[in-house]
């Protein structure tokens, strides 16, 4: 069984929803991001999604590029982020990994190479968000061929395309809380609420919503509607205000300690 | 040669729509309007009566005799898009895409620029038409064009300065990607080049034909015949499908592309996508994209602004791959050179961007016989360059 279903099976008996931080891999360097995926483990995050960090991260807010840009200055690749998440089961992150991608890393690593690296190194979902259904059947079919869940994005301007998004979904189905890029904001679209019942209603899998949310009075917001919260440019956030710690090797232990704080806050 | 784009938008394996879910139902939405509207007699008869009273449609088809005189080759006629309102091709497109705004009830639209021409023709259809208009430029960009800048204000716009990445159209069209998916409920986007996601690579070329339709009758009335050669700039590609697309199936007549070669092809510094690139999903299309070998995209380089792109439309790529069109560097100094040339022998100073194609032919005509026709495509005019022109003249003099 794919380790996503199986975690998602074991929060319905606990009548719990998950908690799904992001990272952007290499911010601020491969080492720092193995501790922080063991912190995110540690301060009881469900699954982690695990950020390539890209050139042109089209759907992603001011906070996550300037963590793509300081995680490209170092040259860190798709091979590098999986590495690391490898490196962090050995510090005992002991939860399914997701990985997100923007498409052209992924088709320029080549995709048998690329499934062959996922497998290998125990990741068990795949989120592309420049890839729309329409595009996506080939990555489809080898997701598929190897258990891996290509996790889908529905938007609240996705309308009548929920139900062709979510027949085909594996994983969750990742809800967009509102129009725009990933970062902090303090309003979702005005109809988040529909939104968020029309796409459960619709899917066979668990259904987690992202985009903006911050802080625990928003991740209560959405509890009981969804079967989980993603939270990432928050977390990125305060990689960033931590950096003078992340960056030195012997203040590096406290930096890692203020962030998982920050997602124990975010436990409910 | 095939109709393309198919119903998935796809030039051959180029093109598609590769954008977050968000934007999906506002590209059927777009694509469903523009199928509808370019089949209205009222709607094209409205376009067509903007681009003649408006914009000065048709542009002359000018026979370069001194420059041709000079060369001692084949004939060079050069199509004047420089002398469109607003002093490029871009405002085909943007009255085209303006309208259809209209006609879909939009009230506001953005728009992407480098050198700053299809922000100035945005801005200038905005005014027109009663729009709002937000035009995204990079910070590095809008020192370049800092007149440009100014006109789209004069006209009404805002100039939104871009400052992430490179500063330049890149991260302008990425910025204006980011703020159509936020606002994409009440905001058109009017995409300037040949490039993006499904409709808009079509729609463009669409709107940009009328290059090529007049070129064909206006060298027919001419010559009696048509030309050999047919040379335009490429940077994402708007005027050179415009004016090549109503040639495609006249296979004898050769088209030829030309990439901006930056300070050469063996340096990184170009933005010769097609020359170099490898293909690969960036901006919305499969397409050509200067990249590493890790799919990132790499910054490019050109003296023009409107030419300094990683990426290219994917009819290009497609007409590259196919073997219909064929795709040439040209350098910075090349270009610069040949923008005085043509300025010096018939009067007319072309943008830096134009420059490129008018080097290419500068190359190409002596190799022709003299009863040999070369068409080149003057997409703008060097006005929004002169400053910057001066500037790199004073450098190599100093």
């Amino acid at each position: 069984m794919n380790r996503i279903d199986a975690t998602f099976e074991r929060l319905r008996r606990e009548g719990k929803s998950a908690l799904i931080p992001f990272l952007t891999i290499g911010d601020p360097d491969l080492a720092a991001s193995a501790e922080l995926i063991a912190a995110c483990a540690a301060a009881g995050a469900d699954m982690i999604e695990l950020g390539v960090p890209y050139s042109d991260p089209l759907a992603d807010g001011p906070v996550i590029q300037r963590a793509s840009e300081r995680a490209l200055q170092n040259r860190v690749t798709l091979e590098d982020v999986v590495r690391t998440a490898a490196e962090a089961r050995r510090l005992g992150a002991d939860i399914p990994y997701i990985l997100f991608s923007y498409y052209n890393p992924v088709l320029q690593y080549g995709l048998d190479r690329f499934f062959k690296l996922l497998e290998e190194h125990d990741i068990s979902g795949l989120i592309v968000p420049d890839l729309p259904l329409e595009e996506d059947g080939e990555l489809r079919d080898r997701a598929e061929a190897a258990g891996i869940h290509l996790i889908p994005l529905v938007a609240p301007t996705s309308h009548e395309r929920i139900a062709r998004i979510t027949a085909r979904a594996r994983g969750f189905v990742y809800c967009v809380s509102s129009l725009g890029v990933t970062g902090m904001r303090s309003e979702f679209h005005a109809s988040i609420d529909d939104f968020l019942a029309s796409v459960r209603s619709a899917s066979p899998v668990p259904i987690c919503v992202g985009f903006g949310i911050s802080n625990r009075e928003q991740v209560l917001r959405f509890e009981g509607k969804t079967d989980g919260v993603i939270v990432g440019s928050a977390i990125v956030r305060k990689i960033e205000e931590a950096l003078p710690l992340l960056g030195d090797s012997g203040k590096r232990a406290e930096g890692v300690r203020q962030v998982e704080q920050f997602i124990r806050s975010l436990r409910v | 040669m095939n109709q393309v784009p198919d119903q998935h938008g796809r030039f051959g394996r180029f093109g598609g729509r590769y954008v977050p879910e968000t934007l999906m139902n506002a590209l059927f939405e777009l694509e469903d309007a523009y199928l509808k509207f370019s089949k209205d007699p009222v709607f094209l008869a409205e376009l067509d009566g903007l681009l003649r009273q408006y914009s000065g449609r048709p542009t002359p088809l000018y026979y370069a005799g001194r420059l041709t005189e000079r060369l001692g080759g084949a004939k060079i006629y050069l199509k004047r898009e420089d002398l469109n309102h607003t002093g490029a091709h871009k405002i085909n497109n943007a009255l085209g895409q303006g309208l259809l705004a209209k006609r879909m009830g939009k009230t506001k639209i953005i728009a992407e620029t480098g050198a700053g021409q299809h922000g100035v023709a945005s801005a200038t259809v905005a005014a027109l038409l009663g729009l709002e208009c937000k035009v995204f430029m990079g910070e590095e960009d809008m020192k370049r064009q800092e007149l440009n800048v100014f006109r789209m204000r004069l006209l009404g716009a805002e100039v939104v300065p871009v400052t992430s990445g490179t500063r330049t159209l890149k991260d302008a069209c990425n910025e204006t990607l980011r703020y159509w998916v936020s606002h994409v409920e009440d905001t058109y986007y009017i995409l300037g080049s040949a490039t993006g996601p499904h409709p808009y690579p079509m729609m463009v070329r669409d709107f940009q034909r009328v290059i090529g339709v007049e070129a064909r009758e206006q060298i027919l009335a001419a010559e009696g015949r048509l030309p050999d050669v047919i040379v335009a700039a490429v940077g994402g590609g708007s005027n050179a499908i415009g004016i090549f697309h109503p040639f495609l199936e006249d296979w004898d007549v050769k088209l030829i592309g030309v990439e901006a070669g930056g300070r050469g092809i063996d340096t990184d510094e170009h933005a010769a996508t097609l020359t170099k690139g490898r293909q690969g999903v960036f901006q919305g299309s499969l397409s050509y994209v200067l990249q590493d070998e890790y799919g990132q995209v790499l910054p490019a380089h050109s003296i023009s602004a409107g030419l300094d792109y990683p990426g290219i439309g994917p009819e290009h790529s497609y007409l590259k791959d196919s073997g219909r069109a064929e795709y040439v560097p040209i350098t910075d100094a090349e270009a610069l050179e040949a923008l005085q040339v043509l300025s010096a022998s018939e009067g007319i100073i072309p943008a830096l961007e134009s420059a490129h194609a008018v080097a290419q032919a500068i190359k190409l005509a002596p190799t022709l016989p003299k009863d040999a026709i070369v068409v080149v495509n003057l997409s703008g005019r060097g006005d929004k360059d002169v400053e910057s022109i001066m500037s790199y003249l004073e450098g190599e003099n100093r």
